[in-house]
């Protein structure tokens, strides 16, 4: 069996922030009724973490879910777990209305670490990222300049991006480029 | 540049996380509809200076479209509401009452 | 001369020496000092030439409303024309030379202009080049050309050498300006507990307060100013950012910041400037006032300067413009640069008081220092060319009788004071004029309103008309405590106590004498930058321009780069006056942003180089790369155009590329085509509504090919359905469709049917997708082996998942090229090693790759129409004779309705056909088919066009397709073809399927 590459192959930039592709990351998106009790405990169970609340991130380790929009999360695992993933939450939602796709090669996925982090992103994003305003856990899908991400923080130190794939060396340039040592906005997490 | 907020995220979006779709609350005519009434559907557009009603996407978030209604020309947004209906909901029709007494659009006021 | 005084300059460092250099000559001055200031230092008055007269220009003010003072700075990559030496921070090692001179700025051909200026008034370029017509193009356009422009362009080969950004920044209250106005209502919006952003243009706090004196809370301004910066910066919801100026002001509480890192200090690490994008609930502009010069003759000689100018290079950087200086004024402020100018031992030989009563206080003040102060007169002429040497004094009231000449080599001029109400403008703000201080000012109840209807602008100090410290200070106080309480904040700020010297009324004064004969008034500068002068308004209004906007485009006043900071007010008076109709009636013209120009560079922001447009890349982009590819771009796409091979050229290389696919084998990146998973209980309903053709008849494990209308009936897209299982389609699109047919369909789905069970998902980039094109393509899938592809397992429009070399992989038997071919999609990670895979394998059959250009030649022999060719917006399916793919059996489908209007059932719609030429050329591309005789506006008629027309390799000749009148019932009749250059090419009709027309080589 031939073995897949991510878009940078963990590509890595060191500023005031370092920026590092994230390798191949599990993504399985799932589209479905929130109110659907059935589907709400099949996609929790698939994930192994509860139903994200409107625009949260939720994660255990490697597992998580993202809350897209009102009808859809992205589930985070392993890259080789995504079709397990799936196959379970097909079986559980058989007969329910639902949309259940792995599409953990078609996006990208960065982290960015360091206490500059909310300036990188309030470089690229309209979007608030004071501390009080955006905290640890929060999601927020967007543009970063000219193309759609989202993006959301594991801790004051450290956000996750993704991207569409085709766009992976335009977003490392762009957040490297933003994150470039000099460019210290100093506003935030200094 | 104007910010709407998104009925489904409650995100206060800025114009370039938007896209704009035209007038709301169009009825589509189908096949059996007669000519006038289905180029009134295509073509005919309220176009106001003042109270008006429109569809926007969340296109660079969630991806939804949702309904604003918004004055023309003061940038004035009386409220945002889900697209997944054929009228404005009451609680904006009062908002707008209450800023532009006598105020017009199509069949409301 | 101008010069250093020995002791002084607050903002100057002296234990620091600056070296620079003004056109090649070098020069010190010291940290702290702007380019202006050193060069005032140096004697260096003349800094420029005015744009359209070349007169010898000197600065007259000190800050952002500087006129003439433009320098190109820098070199090479780092040139930039147009450049404030007012707002110029000096620093080591900086160059500047000076504009719009010829040879040089001591002698300047140019200046001959000064001399024509009779000839030379408002409207010239209208009425002049207006006739003979046929001169325009090739005399005065050239001409007018190589005059225009201020400053020069950089080389062609420059390219910026710095980095520049965006930054969005949200917050409560954005207080701009970092006067005592600003810093006091940023203290009270702080205190409020609101988050606050302060900015402040220059690099210092406290703006002219310090320099015009008076007491705040018992303290000099000056000390009062460092302990309120103190107080902000220890308040951990206050930001202060100096250097950064408001540049303008738009809707929803938008606000942008032009923040300048290294202007002041190149050798700075980062990005030279930054673009704030500020969100903010309340903004207070607390944007100060600018001073106004006064009308009349020789107001421009190098030497005349604003009062608050002069007091400004004193006090800030300890430099005299003269020795001898002349102060002329309607109002009491400008006693203060004679009181300053005398106490630091220069000599004051007059102040010259258009007012009959004088001034207050400081006059008297004045008079107490010896200086001699003449009420009642003003200033009929000042002496001097590039220098003022003297002036001469007459009444004011008269018409310039010359009553005394005084000998001086600088002049202080004030003619009142004008806020800035820029900003507050910007977003529509309202003015009302002010009579006793002969100024536009923002009228409060009539400001910007936000998204919520409510007011979302408030103006605080002297740009709200306050010019007196104790109302200024008060003012800003409650201007700030309100935008904090409108933000959602509470509290309450009570501001210092300030002493104000009280002070006279000012008396408007709009030229000097008020009765100035022609000669005076044609010498009489409104617009610095753009050489308009009194004369030229008021022959604007004798020629019937009465609204101000016509006069100002007529005359140009106002639309230099200083935007009319200085001339406006001025410019306005005089038109009032020579209309006879008051100010407030004549009205302002419009003010827009940026306040100051900002640098393009910031406008871009991180958006150049390889970021300048986001470049999309297949997973086997880097492949192409590697073998010579030639680049299309396909929206933000880049695909193979083709791969040329040693010397041969495009047209080689594709022919090379399409002869491969016919006879052997060829390879296709198909990975950019749209693939959009549609599923639900109601998928097919759902795409019955939104193909032409009949989508939910479709059996699991097969194919059809589709077209998209839009509900205006128009042609958008086409491509394969493939349907995965009873309740899933993925439907491909065009690479341009991808996201904009996903959104088609969400758009129909969320607003029309939103109760149909359907969910989509564009899924374009999860798949790698690999066209396995010619007769030998089956074999080498076959040698890679894994699954049966023979015709009887995959039929030509069926699909099929598998494993395929050890590759996970989903192949669908559909050609676009007519030939025996395989799509075949993979993961995207597994993209390149399959690429690289059938790639290495196919090397027996001479595996070729093949780009877009040999795909369009490939599918226009076999007759395949393309979208963005065949169509462009106005073409339904019908025209192009794909009746077959439109059900008859439907009700309804979007598009149904509209094809069915009169014009779309017109028989005379062109349509589509084959067009072979004569001689076997390829005809030209979207070449028009003439018809007889013309139309209403006399141009030939037309009965079609070309769509799409190519090189035929497999035929050896051109071939190609186009839209005719009556076209289909009209084979083999010869019509002809416009070609550029004048004649015309005959073509025969044919049937648009040049090649295999039975289908048989798909379909082995």
């Amino acid at each position: 069996m031939s073995e897949p590459i991510s878009a940078l192959r963990r590509a890595r930039y060191e500023g005031f922030v370092t920026v590092e592709e994230a390798g191949l990351q599990g993504m399985v998106q799932i589209r479905g009724d929130f109110d659907s009790e059935i589907f709400t405990r099949a996609v929790s169970s698939a994930a192994g973490v509860a139903m994200p609340a409107q625009r949260e991130a939720l994660w255990e380790g490697r597992q998580g879910l993202l809350w897209m929009s009102p009808d859809e999360v992205m589930l985070l695992c392993p890259y080789p777990e995504a079709d397990r993933a799936l196959a379970r939450l097909t079986n559980d939602l058989a007969g329910t209305h639902h949309l259940a796709l792995n599409v953990s090669d078609a996006r990208t996925m960065f982290t960015l670490e360091g206490a500059g982090l909310r300036e990188v992103l309030a470089k690229l994003a309209p979007v608030d990222m004071a501390p009080d305003v955006f905290r640890p856990g929060m999601l927020r899908r967007t543009r970063l300049a000219q193309v759609a991400a989202a993006f959301w923080l594991r801790s004051d130190t450290r956000a996750e991006v993704i991207c569409f794939r085709s766009v992976a060396p335009y977003m490392m340039e762009l957040l490297s480029t933003a994150a470039a040592t000099g460019s210290e906005v100093g506003l935030h997490g200094d | 540049m104007l910010t709407l907020k998104c009925p489904y995220c409650d995100v206060q979006a800025e114009e370039t996380e938007l896209h704009a779709g035209g007038e709301a609350h169009l009825t589509r005519h189908g096949p059996d509809s007669s000519d006038d009434s289905f180029e009134s559907y295509l073509f005919t557009r309220e176009n106001p200076k003042g109270v008006h009603f429109e569809r926007w996407r969340h296109s660079h978030g969630c991806g939804k479209w949702f309904h604003a209604a918004r004055c023309t020309m003061t940038m004035e947004v009386f409220g945002t509401y889900p697209a997944q209906t054929t009228k404005p909901p009451q609680a904006i029709l009062d908002a707008i009452t209450a800023k532009r007494p006598g105020w017009t659009w199509r069949e409301l006021s | 001369m101008s010069t250093r005084l020995p002791t002084g300059g607050r903002l100057t460092d002296r234990t620091y020496r600056v070296g620079f250099t003004f056109n090649g000559k070098r020069l010190n001055g010291f940290a702290g000092d702007t380019l202006a200031s050193a060069l005032l230092a140096n004697d260096q008055v003349l800094m420029g030439r005015s744009f359209k007269h070349h007169r010898p220009r000197g600065p007259v003010a000190s800050g952002a409303e500087e006129p003439n003072a433009l320098v190109n700075l820098g070199e090479g990559n780092r040139f930039e024309p147009n450049q404030r030496a007012t707002t110029t921070e000096l620093f080591d090692g900086l160059t500047a030379t000076s504009q719009n001179h010829w040879p040089s700025l001591e002698m300047d051909i140019g200046a001959i202009n000064t001399h024509l200026a009779r000839v030379l008034p408002a409207g010239f370029y209208y009425k002049m080049f207006m006739y003979p017509r046929a001169f325009w193009k090739h005399v005065y356009e050239p001409f007018i050309r190589h005059s225009a422009g201020l400053g020069k362009a950089p080389d062609a080969g420059a390219r910026d050498a710095d980095r520049y950004e965006h930054f969005y920044h949200y917050t409560d209250v954005l207080v701009v300006g970092g006067g005592v106005a600003g810093l006091m209502a940023a203290k009270a919006a702080g205190q409020t507990g609101a988050k606050v952003l302060l900015l402040e243009q220059t690099a210092h706090w406290g703006g002219r307060a310090p320099v015009d004196g008076g007491l705040i809370d018992g303290q000099t301004p000056e000390t009062w100013v460092t302990s309120v910066l103190n107080e902000l910066h220890a308040m951990p919801n206050v930001t202060l950012r100096n250097r950064t100026m408001g540049a303008g002001v738009y809707d929803h509480g938008y606000a942008l910041g032009y923040e300048r890192l290294t202007d002041h200090a190149p050798d700075l690490d980062g990005p030279r400037h930054r673009l704030w994008r500020i969100r903010a609930a309340q903004i207070v502009t607390a944007t100060g006032a600018i001073e106004r010069p006064i009308s009349f003759a020789g107001n421009d000689i190098p030497g005349v300067m604003l009062a608050s100018a002069v007091r400004d290079y004193l006090v800030n950087w300890g430099v005299s413009i003269g020795d001898r200086t002349v102060v002329v004024t309607n109002n009491d402020d400008a006693y203060r640069t004679a009181i300053a100018l005398k106490k630091a031992g220069l000599d004051v030989p007059a102040i010259i008081d258009a007012r009959n009563y004088g001034g207050g206080a400081l006059m008297a003040e004045a008079q107490g220092l010896g200086i001699r102060v003449e009420q009642g007169r003003g200033i009929a002429k000042v002496l001097g060319g590039k220098r003022v040497t003297g002036v001469a004094i007459c009444n004011q009231q008269g018409e310039g009788a010359i009553l005394d000449e005084i000998a001086c080599d600088a002049v202080a001029m004030s003619g009142g004071w004008s806020p800035v109400v820029h900003l507050w403008s910007h977003c529509g703000g309202k003015l009302d004029w002010d009579e006793a201080g002969a100024f536009f000012r923002p009228r409060a109840e009539a400001g910007p309103t936000g998204a919520d209807g409510k007011p979302f602008v408030s103006v605080a100090g002297a740009a709200d008309g306050h010019m007196a410290l104790a109302s200024l200070l008060k003012d800003a106080a409650q201007t700030g405590t309100v935008a904090g309480n409108n933000a959602g904040f509470s509290g309450q700020t009570s501001a210092p106590d300030a002493t104000d010297v009280p002070e006279k009324p000012l008396e408007p004064v709009w030229l000097m004498p008020q009765g100035a004969r022609y000669d005076l008034r044609m010498k009489a500068w409104l617009d610095y930058q753009n050489d308009v002068k009194v004369s030229d308004v008021q022959l604007a209004a004798r020629e019937g321009y009465e609204s101000v906007e016509h006069t100002k485009r007529y005359t140009t006043l106002g639309m230099a780069t200083d935007q009319g900071k200085l001339s406006n007010i001025n410019g306005l008076a005089t038109l009032s006056n020579a209309l006879g109709e008051a100010i407030p009636e004549v009205g302002t013209t419009t003010f827009r942003p940026p306040y100051t120009p900002i640098s393009m560079g910031v406008i871009a922001g991180e958006a150049r180089g390889p970021l300048f447009q986001p470049i999309r890349q297949t997973p086997i982009h880097a492949w192409h790369e590697n073998h010579d590819v030639h680049w299309e771009p396909v929206g933000q796409w880049r695909r193979p155009y083709c791969y040329p091979r040693g010397e041969e050229d495009h047209a080689q290389a594709v022919i090379r590329e399409v002869k491969a696919v016919r006879q052997s084998l060829g390879l296709l990146d198909a990975s950019t085509l749209g693939k959009i998973i549609v599923k639900g209980p109601d998928a097919g309903r759902f795409l019955d509504m939104l193909y032409t053709n009949m989508m939910s008849t479709l059996k699991p494990g097969k194919c059809r090919y589709g077209l998209m209308c839009s509900e205006n009936g128009f042609l958008i897209d086409d491509g394969v359905v493939a349907r995965l299982d009873e309740d899933t389609f993925l439907c491909h699109t065009t690479t341009g469709g991808a996201d904009h047919i996903h959104a088609h369909m969400e758009e129909w789905l969320q607003t029309e049917w939103w109760d149909w069970q359907v969910y989509t998902a564009n899924v374009t980039e999860q798949y790698a997708q690999i066209a396995v094109v010619g007769p030998n393509a089956r074999k080498l899938l076959e040698k890679l082996g894994g699954m049966n592809v023979s015709k009887e397992a995959l039929p030509f429009m069926t699909w099929v998942d598998g494993t395929l070399g050890g590759f996970p992989v989903r192949i669908f038997r559909i050609s676009f090229s007519g030939e025996l071919s395989y799509e075949i999609a993979t993961p995207a990670g597994h993209g390149r090693a399959l690429w690289d895979l059938l790639y290495a394998k196919g090397a027996e059959w001479n595996i070729t790759p093949y780009g877009t250009e040999a795909l369009h030649v490939l599918r226009a022999e076999k007759g395949f129409i393309m979208i963005g060719d065949e169509t462009d917006g106005t073409v339904i399916p019908q025209d192009l004779g794909l009746d077959w793919a439109i059900s008859k059996k439907k009700d309804d489908y979007l598009g149904k309705r509209a094809q069915a209007r009169s014009h779309m059932t017109d028989p005379s719609r062109w349509k589509l056909v084959g067009l072979m030429t004569e001689d076997g050329s390829v005809l030209p591309e979207g070449a028009y088919a003439v018809a007889g005789g013309t139309n209403a506006n006399d141009q030939r008629n037309t009965q079609g066009r070309v769509t799409s027309t190519y090189f035929s390799p497999t035929l050896g000749r051109g071939i190609a397709m186009g839209l005719v009148l009556n076209g289909p019932d009209r084979m083999d009749e010869v019509i002809e073809f416009t070609h550029v250059e004048g004649f015309t090419v005959p073509a025969r009709i044919v049937d648009p399927v040049f090649y295999d027309p039975e289908g048989e080589k798909q379909n082995v």
